[in-house]
């Protein structure tokens, strides 16, 4: 999908950081809407305070798959729009492009949810983020230092994400 | 590009770390004679055993939905079968079967060919109703459950009380899909 303009961020295109790192922020929201990471490389306007952020973010994205899944036309059943939908059922939208950047998106059937936020000329970038779902299994659903359901505080998992953030194309 | 196809049973084990058998196998006894010891009553170690398998399960999830890149299943059926078949090749190297369907599709039973957990060990008589395994019983619980679906899980046969092999019966209870968690008031 491409939607143009309206988005919060300056209209002026972001300027290719010399650090080299592509990818803006990422968030990770589990099934109940708590904001389990949110990272950010390269954001310069803040608008909203990071709770309102995330609520926002979620709010976002759990409408925009509402919407999909309901105005898919080669699914045979549909409910009304609004009815909670088991996660992974139906379509889901993986990305939508705006002229300043690309939100990447992808859900398990667990309920984890992954956005990336990169510039526009990203390419697909599922295999990316189902490699970062791949890192969050091995540093942070392995650790048994940390509560499921709670914010992630775990440095090894901030470092190998951000290393692997610094590789995207 | 399109994402990766869903892997078999078999290729995730030969990719996955693996650990020796028998240092598996003997630390679970390990752990069951250690909660034997400390709770003293079978039932208390039954539940907690079924209490570390659903925090397991809990995590398990994660980990089989990362490597096995299988997509939402449709139906119950298919759950059944993907935990047998993918599930448990994954995670203990042996292939279980689906067996005994109820008429609503919400009830099955699992079939283990082998049961790498209960080698060398033998129920004394003071132990009679300890169910050994009660460990898987929890983590497909738990493990269900973070993908939305409430099961009740209970073994039926199991060899070390005497059957001829071991049978798990997966119930479902019913699916909760997801609801909007943050209230409307701002």
């Amino acid at each position: 999908m491409q939607f143009f303009g309206g988005s919060e961020i300056s209209p002026s295109p972001s300027v290719p950081t010399t650090t080299g790192n592509n990818a803006h922020m990422i968030y990770v929201f589990n099934r109940n809407g708590v904001c389990l990471l949110y990272r950010e490389w390269n954001r310069p306007l803040h608008t909203l305070n990071p709770q309102q952020d995330h609520k926002l973010m979620f709010g976002l994205l759990f409408s925009l798959k509402s919407l999909t899944a309901k105005m898919d036309p080669t699914s045979a059943e549909k409910g009304n729009l609004g009815v909670p939908q088991l996660p992974g059922q139906g379509c889901s939208f993986h990305s939508f492009r705006t002229n300043t950047y690309k939100l990447s998106f992808m859900e398990t059937p667990s309920g984890i949810k992954f956005i990336l936020v990169t510039n526009p000329r990203s390419g697909d970038l599922r295999e990316t983020l189902m490699y970062i779902y791949n890192l969050y299994v091995e540093y942070v659903a392995k650790n048994p230092l940390y509560t499921p359901g709670t914010p992630i505080r775990c440095e090894l998992f901030n470092t190998a994400l951000d290393q692997y953030v610094r590789s995207i194309p | 590009m399109p994402p990766a196809a869903p892997r078999s049973g078999d290729a995730i084990f030969a990719s996955v770390e693996r650990v020796n058998a028998e240092l598996f196998t003997l630390t679970y006894g390990a752990i069951v004679r250690q909660l034997l010891t400390d709770l003293e009553e079978v039932e208390e170690v039954n539940k907690q055993l079924d209490q570390m398998g659903y925090n397991i399960g809990i995590r398990l999830i994660d980990e089989f939905l990362a490597k096995s890149n299988v997509s939402r299943c449709v139906d119950f059926k298919e759950t059944a079968e993907v935990i047998a078949k993918v599930g448990f090749k994954m995670f203990l190297g042996v292939t279980a079967s689906v067996t005994n369907w109820d008429a609503d599709g919400t009830c099955c039973s699992i079939v283990l060919d082998d049961n790498p957990l209960v080698d060398f060990v033998e129920l004394p008589d003071t132990c009679q109703g300890l169910y050994y395994c009660n460990i898987l019983s929890g983590v497909i619980r738990g493990a269900l459950e973070m993908v939305s679906m409430k099961t009740e899980v209970t073994w039926i046969r199991d060899m070390l009380r005497g059957d001829d092999a071991y049978e798990l019966q997966v119930k479902l209870l019913n699916q909760v899909p997801e609801e909007y968690p943050y209230k409307d008031d701002e």
